[in-house]
This record gives C-alpha cells, structure tokens and sequence, in this order.
C-alpha cells in the first residue's frame, strides 16, 4: 500500500468543516448531558417514589444499551411519531441523553458527599428548598464532581463520530464521505484518528491537572 | 418564603400566626409525651417537659441520654414517633385542620421554625460562602431583608461574637473556635426566640473553647432570648441557667436550679453523674 | 408497513447471537490485552513501562469507532489480508478494550500492600510465583466490579461493528426495520435485548465478586436496588466511564 499525501492534501479542506461540526455537537451535547443528568439527579432523590422509581428505571435502561441503538431510535422513530429533527439534532440529543445518565451518577456522588450538616444547617435556617439547593448544596457538590465530568467530555468526544451513522457530517462523516467519492479511505481515516487523539490527549492532561487541584 | 414586614422588632422572627413573642415568662416550648424510637432503641420515651420564655435552660446527663434528640426535633431535623410539641402556642409537627391533629405541613413548619435557631457541634458554616455571606443568606432568602439591612445586621452580630473584621474570610481560612462563633452570629441574625446549642464547645480544641463560651455568656446575660443547651461544659451551665435538667435514659430524673442540681441533687444517678464529670 | 414475520425474527436472533459471540471474543481477547498491558505498566523496566503506557494512552484518547474504520479499510490494504469481517471487529474490540481494562488491572495491582510483595520476596518467591500466588488472587477481587461496568460497555460497544457489516443484532435491526418499514418496534426489542444481556452480564460478575471476595474471606458490599452497575464513585470514574473514559 502506498501513502498518497494529496489525499491528504484533498481531504483537509472538508476535514476542517467536520472538525467545526465536531466540536458544534460536542458542545451542545455536553450542555444537554450536563443539565439532565443533574435533573436526573436530583428526581432520584425525591422523596416521591412516582419521581425517583421510573427516572431511576430509565436511566438505567439507557445507560446499559447501546448509544448506537438509541440514536437510530432517535433518528428513525421519532419521525414516524411526527417529530422531527435535523440529524445534528438528533444527534446532539442521542449523545447528550445518553451521557446524562453518566453524569445523573457523578452528579449524585457529589450530592451523596455534601456533609448531612449543611442539610441541617439550611434546615435550621429556614432555608426554603430551592434556595438549599441552589445556595448551599449544589455550589459544594458540583465542584467536587468538575474532573469527572471532565472525563466524560472527552469520553463524550470520543463517542461523537457515531452521529455519522445518522448522516451528520462531524469528523468521520466527511472522511467517510470522502472516501466514497476518491475510493482512498486510509488517509482521511488516519487523519481522522490523529485529530481525535490531538484533542483528546491534552484535553485529559488538562483534567488531571484540574482534578489534582480541585480534589482534595 | 414569607417576607418579614418588621425586620425592626427586636424578635423579627414572630409572625401574627405565633404567640406573643415577647418576654413574659409564658410557655414557649412544650413537650407532650413525646416519643423517639431509633429501631428498637427508645431515645424518648413519653417526655413530657416545657420552657418558658426567656428562660436559659440546660439539659445534662451521659451521652446517648436522649439530650440531643430533643434539640434535633425542635429544629425538626427529626420526627417523633408519638405526642406532639408545641412552640409559642403553635404545634410543630403537626397542624389542627378541621379540628383534627394532622403532620403538620411543609409551609406549617416553615412558619413556625421561623422561631428557632440552632448552633450545631460540628458549626456546618457552608464552607462555599464568605462569612458575611454565610450569615447573610436566610436574613435575606428566608425574612426577607434587602441586601443593606442584612449586611448591617450581619455586622454587628460579627462585632459581638468579636469577629468584625472577618467578614470577607471564607469559613476553612478560620479556627474551629471563629467558626463556631460565626455559627452563632449566623443563628442569632434570624432574630429567633428559641436559640438551640447542641454541644457547641465538643468539637473544638480545649483552648478555644472559653472564647466560644464568653460569646454566649454575653448573649445570655444581655438578650432575652430563650436558650436551650445540651453541653457537657458545667461551669458554663452553671453560669448561665436558669434551670438544669438532668436526663438519663430517655427520661428527665431531675430538674432545679443550677445550684440546687450541682450543689445539692436529689437522685443519686445525677449525683454519680456529676462526680465523673466535674 | 408489516408485522415482524418469523423469518425476521430469525433474523433478529442470529444477530443476537453474533453480538453474544462478539462480545465473549472480545472480552477474551481484551482480557489478555488488560493483564498483559496492566503488568507491564508496573514493570521494573522503564521501557516496558513506557511502551506499554503509550499503548494505552493511545487508546484512550483514540475514537473506537474511527480504529474500527481503520483496522476494517487499512490491514486490508497495509498488509495485503483481508479479514473476515467479525474477526476484524474482535481485534478493534479487544484492543481498544483490553486497554481501558488494563488501567483497572494496574490499579488493582497497585493497590495491594507493599507488605505483601515483601513478603513474597522473604519467602523467595520468584516474581512470576509472587505475582500469581499473592498479588493477583488478592487484585482480583478489587478488579470484578470495574471490569463489570467494562463489560457492559464493551457489549455496547459491539453495535458499532455493524455500521461495517458485521450481522450483528443492530445490523439485523436495520434489514428489519427496512423490510417492515417500521422502526419503532423493533428498535425497542432490541433495545430491550441488550439490557437483557447485560442484566445476566452483571448478575454473573456480582457470582463472581462474591466468589472472590469469599476467596479472601471478604463479605460481599451491598448495593443500590435496581442498579445494575457498581456505583460509579468520583474516584473510580476514570475507568468506567462512557467508552471507557479518559481519566
């Protein structure tokens, strides 16, 4: 095999559009997973079993199928329900969805270890519930739980080419695209792969670092 | 969140739904045969006792007798399992609706816990917030208060517990002894008539402890407000009392005055008591 | 629009069992790869040691989806052999999660006690003896409920093999919602079979925790009802995250 460096050459024009598209879906994914994952969160402490006990079942249940799977769910079935979205939403959505039930875990480890005297203390003030929540427990929370949620930004990086299967053009979707057109799938696919471990390398020293600091 | 219309009053914390918070040496706290079981444990048993207003009153007796229980379900940090309290004339726990006694409601309680403070033992200040803050947030979240006033009132309470120039410090840059104290000036900024001390001297070290208890001296001798205390400090009980409760065994076996309970006690148990403690 | 015929469904479980086939190859193969790489991270040689560590940096910051298109469209090419399609999937699979696995295997090896490798020393072990008799048996336990959470990431994992053709249960998924022209159906079914199986994954793991654990005389931890998952605390995050996360 030979390794033709024009193909490169030709494929980086549309690998920096995927590179855009990439990191446009990481970010509006990472946004939807990190907001539901902490409603999540805080229904699977309700007190009312109608709240915690089906957010409980349903997390679980999308957390132990594919992303894969859902996202064809998401892509084919909900058009047939009438509602409809642009593949990068459905994407966008599939990914976030999925990782929320990652985050709801992380996120309910941090509010697990949030000492049960800053509940009393916001009892004993009289602090109404959502100021409790807001002022008191999730401010401590949260930064305990920043590495590892950190972590599944890049987790959440790594699994984003599987929005191509749906027709998004993100990384892997150009160079697949690519591909069929010049019959040369190797060098974009390498690029591809470079570019992931390019972002994803520094991406988790960067956490490390974080995490030294903030975990005490 | 109901906002206090009169911040002013000396005992802010009232509302039109309590009694007359004013110092008048009527009841303010009643037990009526309450009951607290932790699984087969009876913690409670069938306690019957009250506090009158204004009265500094401090419950002593070995641990796992029961004292801190008592704290814990006047703030409502517990439930009891049978008999009701009353604060200022008003049920906690429960609520009379249509002549009947029912648990009391989330929006009941709230209202009546607006009389209650507390000063826990391990001081949970909420360590994200600056001190001025940690004082600050229910005066203005909970009463209402704008901004201003409750900087001011956080001020001076600061000033009092001899922390004026802390405001800006956050709780961890402290020592177990400011802390606490800033605790207090936190607890005291509600305005509340009941001021609740669950040990707050067992956590600190032994030199800080005086600082800690002079505060308190201070606002027993100088405010009306009704105290309540669970403490193994007995000079400190001593000094400031009214009356001494001593519990064992889920079950109040002797009260007094302090010098009736540490002189001259009646029942043999608080005279064992207070020999291996003093 | 058309019922799922029984020939469908035939279809449906053939896939099912190449995804259980895929995932049994691949979580063998990946267990080698994690003991293999694991051991030679906490080797006495740096070389072992860096080699080994690049190994797994590499997979960590690499998208399993994109190696698999590499390992489908460039051994072919580089190499001159073409893989059958599953094989080539096993191999993707077993590397990229042999890597991750290798993480937890380091851990647990670094967890046990220095006074316990010094004590296969004292009785003149030699490290291959010190290694299977005291460290292993004792990191094994501590790997169980990690590799669990693995597992069922790697058995989500093996979806991905059909965007490449291999006939996996997905893949049957797709012929099957193309010839009844109906989607949510059988989207849901095989949703539902991949909870199924690592439902009966994490129920054989918790046999194997316990069993374990028992070999070291440790009683079993108790757990959250309805999890099926070890609970993912913030400091165990880093190896079980998403597709193995990137601690």
């Amino acid at each position: 095999m030979k390794w033709d460096w024009s193909s490169v050459g030709d494929f980086m024009p549309v690998f920096w559009d995927g590179v855009l598209v990439t990191l446009q879906a990481l970010v509006l994914s990472v946004i939807v997973a990190f907001t539901l994952g902490l409603v999540w969160a805080m229904a699977q402490r309700s007190t009312l079993k109608a709240v915690s006990w089906p957010v409980t079942v349903v997390t679980e249940f999308i957390r132990n199928t594919p992303l894969l799977v859902q996202l064809f769910f998401l892509y084919y079935v909900l058009p047939e329900w009438g509602i409809t979205f642009s593949a990068l939403t459905t994407g966008v959505i599939g990914l976030g969805l999925h990782y929320s039930t990652y985050t709801a875990e992380v996120y309910r480890a941090g509010i697990d270890g949030v000492p049960v005297g800053q509940w009393e203390a916001a009892t004993a003030l009289n602090l109404p519930r959502s100021r409790t929540w807001l002022a008191v427990i999730l401010p401590q929370a949260i930064r305990r739980v920043i590495p590892a949620l950190g972590n599944y930004v890049v987790a959440m990086l790594k699994d984003s080419p599987l929005i191509a299967t749906i027709g998004v053009l993100e990384m892997l979707g150009e160079a697949r695209q690519f591909g069929s057109v010049t019959f040369q799938m190797v060098e974009p696919l390498v690029v591809v792969g470079i570019a992931f471990i390019v972002i994803a390398y520094p991406a988790s020293l960067l956490l490390r670092a974080l995490e030294r600091r903030l975990v005490r | 969140m109901s906002a206090d219309s009169t911040p002013t009053n000396p005992n802010a914390g009232g509302s039109k739904e309590t009694a007359n918070p004013t110092v008048d040496g009527s009841e303010l706290i009643r037990f009526d045969k309450v009951t607290k079981r932790f699984g087969s444990n009876t913690v409670l048993d069938e306690l019957d006792f009250k506090v009158d207003s204004g009265k500094h009153v401090t419950l002593i007796g070995p641990s796992g007798s029961g004292k801190t229980t008592i704290l814990r379900l006047l703030m409502t940090l517990m439930k009891p399992d049978e008999g009701t309290i009353k604060v200022g004339g008003e049920y906690l726990t429960h609520e009379e609706r249509g002549g009947k006694l029912v648990p009391a409601g989330d929006k009941h309680i709230r209202e009546v816990r607006k009389n209650i403070g507390m000063v826990f033992q391990q001081f949970n200040l909420f360590p994200n917030m600056k001190v001025l803050r940690n004082i600050t947030e229910a005066p203005v979240h909970v009463l209402g208060l704008s901004k201003d006033e409750a900087d001011e009132r956080a001020r001076e309470l600061l000033d009092l517990v001899g922390l004026g120039d802390r405001c800006d410090a956050y709780p961890t840059q402290l020592s177990g002894g400011q802390q606490q104290r800033v605790a207090i000036a936190r607890a005291l900024a509600m305005r509340p008539q009941v001021l609740l001390l669950d040990e707050v001297t067992s956590a600190l070290d032994p030199e800080l402890v005086a600082g800690v208890l002079d505060v308190l001296r201070d606002i027993a001798h100088s405010t009306d407000i009704t105290m309540l205390c669970v403490t193994h400090e007995m000079n400190f009980a001593r000094d400031i009392s009214d009356q001494v409760l001593m519990f064992d065994s889920g079950r109040i076996i002797e009260s007094g005055s302090p010098e009736k309970i540490f002189g001259d006690p009646d029942h043999e148990r608080t005279r064992e008591f207070l020999s291996a403690v003093l | 629009m058309s019922e799922i015929t029984p020939g469908l469904w035939e279809l449906v479980f053939k896939g099912l069992w190449i995804t259980v086939q895929l995932t049994v190859f691949s979580a063998a193969l990946g267990a080698v790869v994690a003991l293999v790489i694991g051991l030679a991270r906490t080797h006495r040689l740096w070389i072992v040691r860096f080699l080994s560590g690049a190994y797994f940096e590499i997979f960590r910051g690499t998208s399993a989806l994109v190696f698999m298109f590499l390992v489908f469209f460039a051994l072919p090419l580089g190499f001159g052999w073409q893989l059958v399609p599953m094989w080539a999937a096993v191999l993707a699979m077993g590397l990229t999660y042999g890597a991750y696995g290798s993480e937890i295997v380091r851990g647990a090896v670094a967890a046990v006690s220095p006074a316990q490798r010094e004590a296969g020393i004292a009785l003149s072990f030699t490290p291959a003896q010190s290694l299977r008799k005291v460290i292993l048996p004792q990191a094994w336990p501590e790997m169980v409920p990690p590799l669990n959470n693995l597992l069922i990431e790697l058995l989500k994992g093996t979806a991905l093999v059909s965007i490449l053709g291999v006939n996996d249960i997905t893949f049957a998924g797709s012929l099957v919602r193309n010839a009844t022209g109906e989607s949510a159906p059988i989207y849901t079914v095989i949703l539902v079979m991949y909870f199924v199986l690592a439902f009966v994954m994490t129920r054989g793991m918790r046999l194997l925790e316990r069993q374990a654990k028992a070999g070291i005389g440790q009683a079993p931890p108790k757990r959250r009802k309805l999890s099926l998952r070890q609970t993912n605390d913030l400091a165990a995050s880093g190896v079980s995250g998403g597709t193995g996360g990137a601690a």
